[in-house]
């Protein structure tokens, strides 16, 4: 494997990178951990003449804390997500999809910012993300905007970012209290991505009914998205068995599944409803009135 | 001086392990020659097309670039790859295509630069105009009529049709109480080994000498090879596998590549490099299996197996390797397995398709074999209504009939194939299971319980068997040195089974020395005397053999010395903790030194004798060995999605002596892991095109630790008589024990849905929807 000619630049900051970023412009690829940039360039399907890395800017790789919000660096390896205690206690959900992604080596690299941006459809992170309501800060010359992640993934290996933009910072509010989550992840034989993952969060009221529940899906479509009408038929009701089943079941309606020889679209998306009906059976199990 | 202890059946921790795991361990790709170029090979996108014209012009004058060549510039200048396996159609099989293409990946250029990123530049400047053709990629249609033709100088594409009738077959099948009728596939494998090929090669301009270094499990039989392709003399040419990073099979072969950069560096008078990328390996070196078989099998209604009948399609690629044709002979001669069927009988037709070639990948041929026998006994349990084990033990060959003479003429070894699977159900508690499984089944839980037993062809073998240009001996020279260490050089040439470990066991226990005074050196042919190859798991069985005839001849030789010293006839003398000692009383002894400096000194005490220790043998089996155990796994399927999950896997095996526990270990671990992932995970997928859809590992499901189980594995010991070890071979059982093994837990497990039989890998969607069917029926 054996990419074209490129040019390697470290941004030393943020700013250094947007002002690499306008200077190259489409011959240009922000590099991050690299896990699916440099084997699109291996294959020579992606070809770019510059890459920016990222990786050694400092604030890029923080995870921290600040006016009741955790803040992640999107050059955050996966592992450092896992194992931060930070994450693990106060973003549980997660901690658990990081701990998901890949193998030992793949997390090492691999990072939430590159994650989120290439949007690989079967990608673990942004089932996480979405159910979580993360917070995408995107930084450009002379400013930045925050997108929400509902609003972040627009289509297949597309997101909101715009050209000139970098992806800085994920940002969430804590789990609450007694909510219960989980990421539960059916992993593709060959990629290990999700072949359907779900992430499932939800808080139960004072009579033990669902108050509020929020399920990330990746793996079945084009893109990641929240499954609103599980959302919808588990709010307010009581969380038995039948109540979550019959949630599950919507799990896949309305999307246009992904098939591939290993799951074709129809078994992926009964995949998806068992495996909403456990993350929500896991979820609720963890959750505490 | 501490004592020196016994190695041979201590659990010795590999020799070759330190450098491969601190990466020093130096591969082809590790050995940097100055001034070496890099080729990069450009390849068909199109399983099937006419070349109408190649520009090579923008990729000539490219940055870097020394030399373009397309198979115009071959034409007549060199050889073919050469098939050495008998076959009515053999195909001239080109180093770059000529005129025509016939799977994804076939060589069409190849671009030399001074780096492989130039080269690879440049390579993506050429220009070939293809006219696409149609093509044919389910063997069972390529010899439909109008199906398009790979090769028009035949007219078809029959490869060969290989007949064994017999027409008791016929007559059990018409006087059987019932005769089982059914068709399994061997699906097609991708070896993956975790290096793939490569080859440099170093043409000597004055010498006339070309060195080739290459990732391959058969240097001497690839120096012959090359040597003729090239029309070079054979003491002109040197290969060299250095670390070879595993081979399954893939690498008993003669590629296309090794050709190329051998010619290209004589052309350039350079050294020339080229390392074959992922994604070659899986288009462009050679898979495994690709068998169907439709089978008839007539049985008493008691489950005695009165014969098997079976017709395969064998699916052989575009052009054919070194072995393809030869590989499902074996097949059929194994198939059945460790049973009395007093009759078999079958048909295979090979065909041509758009597709790599398929050759030798681990078990090649047996693994097919075994898993039609135990797929078999499944299926005469299921329908007559009989417990799984009770058919195996009414149609196993009794313990005091070996040597036993097959229906296919075979003749094993040795076995007792009662002690494996009673070994095997004793471990796992076979009536406790089958009550927990009734019970989970009341639950709504689908457990299954699945057997094989299994015998196998091993120390491959008398060279009558192979083709004349891959004989089956082995040779082995042992040198004790003048300070009493010991060099072995090997004929076969190991890439991961461990014979620096294994040799080195065996020749320490020899001469009464410690294992660290043993070097083992294998794979130059400039050093080691002409050998064979590691392949058919026959390195111990065979090399060691010849391994042992060497040792023989210098210990002899060492006696007869201190014989004269020690004033004691030489057949009461043993070696021991490096001194030769009398066998009765090992105080009286001298030391081995002083032995070996008598053989090397100025005075040799016997006159007439030559001076030196050095000997070299080759071993010439008269037989094969038959390895043989049972496995049992128990798997339980959620009935949800479809999902295999393993309870227990258990592995008995019985590969005679054991020599090393921790690499008989190894093997059978590794052996399982590719065997579950060939009943769970494993598959090549063409589609009807030709086009490759397992073309990386983002598709291609190699198995990871996770997706295996924890395994239990036991042995018995059956030596066998056919070498002066008792020992059988082991690297390939592992592969052919745990298939059937998984599949028929996995139909076990679904037998009371009504399932008789899905097609491997039995991923879970197939799985999911036979139980949504049954439950829908």
């Amino acid at each position: 494997m054996y990419p074209g000619q490129f040019e390697y630049h470290r941004a030393a900051s943020i700013k250094d990178a947007l002002d690499l970023l306008k200077r190259y412009g489409d011959d240009a690829k922000l590099l991050s951990g690299g896990h699916s940039l440099i084997p699109m360039m291996k294959l020579r399907l992606a070809q770019p003449a510059h890459l920016i890395d990222v990786t050694k800017i400092a604030e890029m790789r923080a995870i921290s804390e600040s006016n009741g919000k955790i803040v992640i660096g999107a050059a955050a390896a996966h592992d450092t997500v896992a194992n931060s205690s930070l994450v693990r206690d106060k973003l549980g959900l997660l901690a658990e999809a990081a701990a998901a992604i890949g193998d030992v080596q793949v997390r090492n690299r691999g990072t939430i910012g590159g994650s989120l941006t290439h949007a690989d459809p079967a990608a673990d992170y942004p089932a996480a993300v979405l159910a979580l309501e993360g917070e995408i800060k995107l930084e450009r010359e002379g400013g930045s905007r925050t997108v929400k992640a509902a609003d972040f993934f627009l289509d297949l290996m597309t997101t909101a970012v715009q050209p000139g933009e970098l992806l800085s910072q994920i940002s969430f509010a804590p789990i609450p209290a007694g909510a219960g989550y989980s990421y539960q992840k059916y992993p593709h034989p060959a990629s290990g991505f999700a072949m359907v993952g779900v992430a499932a969060l939800l808080s139960l009221d004072r009579s033990g009914k669902i108050a509020s529940a929020r399920v990330g899906v990746t793996g079945l479509g084009p893109k990641a998205f929240r499954a609103s009408a599980v959302e919808a038929a588990l709010a307010g009701k009581s969380a038995d068995a039948a109540t979550i089943a019959a949630a599950a079941a919507k799990t896949a309606d309305g999307i246009d599944a992904l098939g591939d020889i290993h799951a074709s679209s129809e078994y992926r998306a009964e995949l998806a409803r068992v495996y909403a009906r456990r993350a929500i059976q896991a979820a609720v199990a963890r959750a505490k009135a | 001086m501490a004592v020196v202890p016994k190695f041979v059946g201590e659990r010795i921790k590999r020799r070759e392990d330190p450098r491969l795991i601190s990466g020093t361990a130096t591969y082809v790709d590790d050995v940097r020659l100055p001034g070496t170029l890099s080729a990069v090979v450009l390849r068909s996108p199109y399983a099937h097309a006419r070349i109408n014209s190649i520009n090579v012009d923008a990729a000539r004058s490219a940055p870097g670039v020394v030399a373009v060549l397309t198979g115009a510039d071959l034409k007549d200048k060199v050889g073919g790859i050469p098939c050495v396996a008998p076959a009515e159609h053999i195909p001239f099989h080109p180093l770059l295509a000529q005129g025509k293409v016939r799977f994804v990946g076939e060589s069409v250029a190849v671009v030399v630069a001074s780096d492989a990123y130039k080269a690879q530049d440049a390579a993506d400047l050429i220009e070939v105009d293809y006219d696409s053709l149609d093509a044919v990629s389910d063997p069972e249609k390529a010899l439909e009529d109008g199906a398009p033709i790979l090769h028009e100088e035949f007219g078809t594409n029959l490869v060969t049709r290989a007949l064994v009738p017999n027409p008791a077959v016929d007559e059990a099948i018409a006087k059987a109480d019932k005769v089982i009728k059914f068709r399994i596939v061997n699906q097609r494998l991708a070896p993956v080994p975790m290096e793939p090929r490569g080859a440099l090669a170093d043409w000597h301009q004055a010498l006339g000498h070309l060195t080739v270094w290459t990732s391959t499990q058969i240097p001497h039989l690839l120096r012959s090879a090359l040597a003729a392709v090239l029309g070079l003399p054979e003491n002109r040419v040197r290969v060299i596998a250095p670390e070879v990073g595993g081979g399954f099979g893939a690498k008993l072969n003669f590629y296309r590549e090794e050709a190329l950069v051998g010619y290209l560096s004589r052309m350039l008078g350079k050294p020339v490099k080229w390392i074959e990328r992922r994604r070659e390996n899986l288009a462009t070196t050679t898979h495994g299996r690709g068998q169907i078989t439709y089978l008839e099998v007539p049985v008493k209604n008691d489950g005695t197996v009165l014969g098997i009948k079976a017709k395969f399609i064998c699916d052989m690629g575009a052009y054919l390797q070194l072995l393809t044709p030869a590989i499902p002979g074996f097949s059929g001669l194994m198939m059945t397995g460790c049973y009395k069927i007093p009759a078999m009988s079958f048909e295979q037709v090979m065909v041509f398709t758009n597709k790599m070639a398929t050759d030798a990948y681990r078990g090649a041929g047996r693994p097919e074999a075994a898993y039609i026998a135990e797929r078999t006994m499944d299926m005469v349990a299921g329908e007559l209504g009989l417990d799984p084990v009770e058919v195996r033990r009414r149609n196993f060959i009794p313990k005091d009939a070996f040597p036993y003479t097959t229906c296919a003429g075979l003749v094993y070894d040795s076995g007792d194939y009662n002690a494996a699977l009673n070994k095997a159900l004793e471990i796992v508690d076979y009536p406790k299971m089958r009550a927990e499984q009734a019970e989970a089944l009341k639950h709504g839980r689908y457990i299954g319980i699945g057997i094989a037993s299994y015998v196998e062809i091993c120390g491959i073998g008398p060279s009558a068997m192979l083709p004349p240009k891959v004989p089956g001996w082995e040779s082995a020279t042992v040198r004790m040195e003048p300070d009493s260490r010991v060099t072995v050089l090997t004929g076969i040439s190991p890439h991961g089974q461990g014979q620096e470990t294994t040799f080195a066991q065996m020749a320490a226990d020899a001469f009464g020395i410690d294992i660290d005074d043993v070097t083992v050196v294998h794979g130059d042919t400039a050093i080691v005397q002409y050998g064979v190859g590691t392949f058919g798991s026959r390195g111990l069985s065979v090399g060691g053999a010849a391994l042992m005839m060497s040792v023989g001849k210098v210990q002899d030789k060492l006696k007869k010395i201190a014989s004269t010293m020690m004033e004691a006839p030489p057949d009461q003398l043993t070696f021991t903790n490096r001194t030769v000692a009398l066998k009765s009383d090992a105080s009286k002894s001298i030391p081995l030194q002083a032995v070996v400096d008598a053989a090397y000194g100025w005075k040799m005490p016997i006159p007439g004798m030559e001076p030196g220790l050095d000997a070299t043998s080759v071993f010439e089996p008269t037989g094969c060995t038959f390895p043989f155990g049972t496995h049992i796994s128990v798997v339980e399927i959620d009935p949800d999605t479809g999902v295999v999950k393993f309870l227990s896997y258990v592995a008995v095996d019985d590969c005679g002596n054991i020599i090393s526990p921790l690499l008989v270990a190894g093997q059978v671990h590794g052996g399982i892991a590719q065997g579950i992932a060939q009943a769970l995970y494993e598959e090549v997928v063409y589609d009807e095109n030709g086009q490759l859809i397992t073309a990386t590992l983002m598709d291609y499901a190699a198995p990871r630790a996770q997706m295996l189980p924890r395994y239990e594995l036991a042995h018995t010991v059956t030596p066998s008589p056919l070498n002066p070890m008792g020992v059988k071979g082991v690297g390939e059982a592992g592969t052919i024990g745990s298939t059937p093994c998984v599949v028929n837990a996995v139909m076990d497990a679904l037998k009371p849905l009504g399932v008789r039989h899905i097609d491997m890998p039995l991923r879970p969607e197939k799985l999911w929807r036979a139980i949504k069917d049954a439950k829908k029926a």
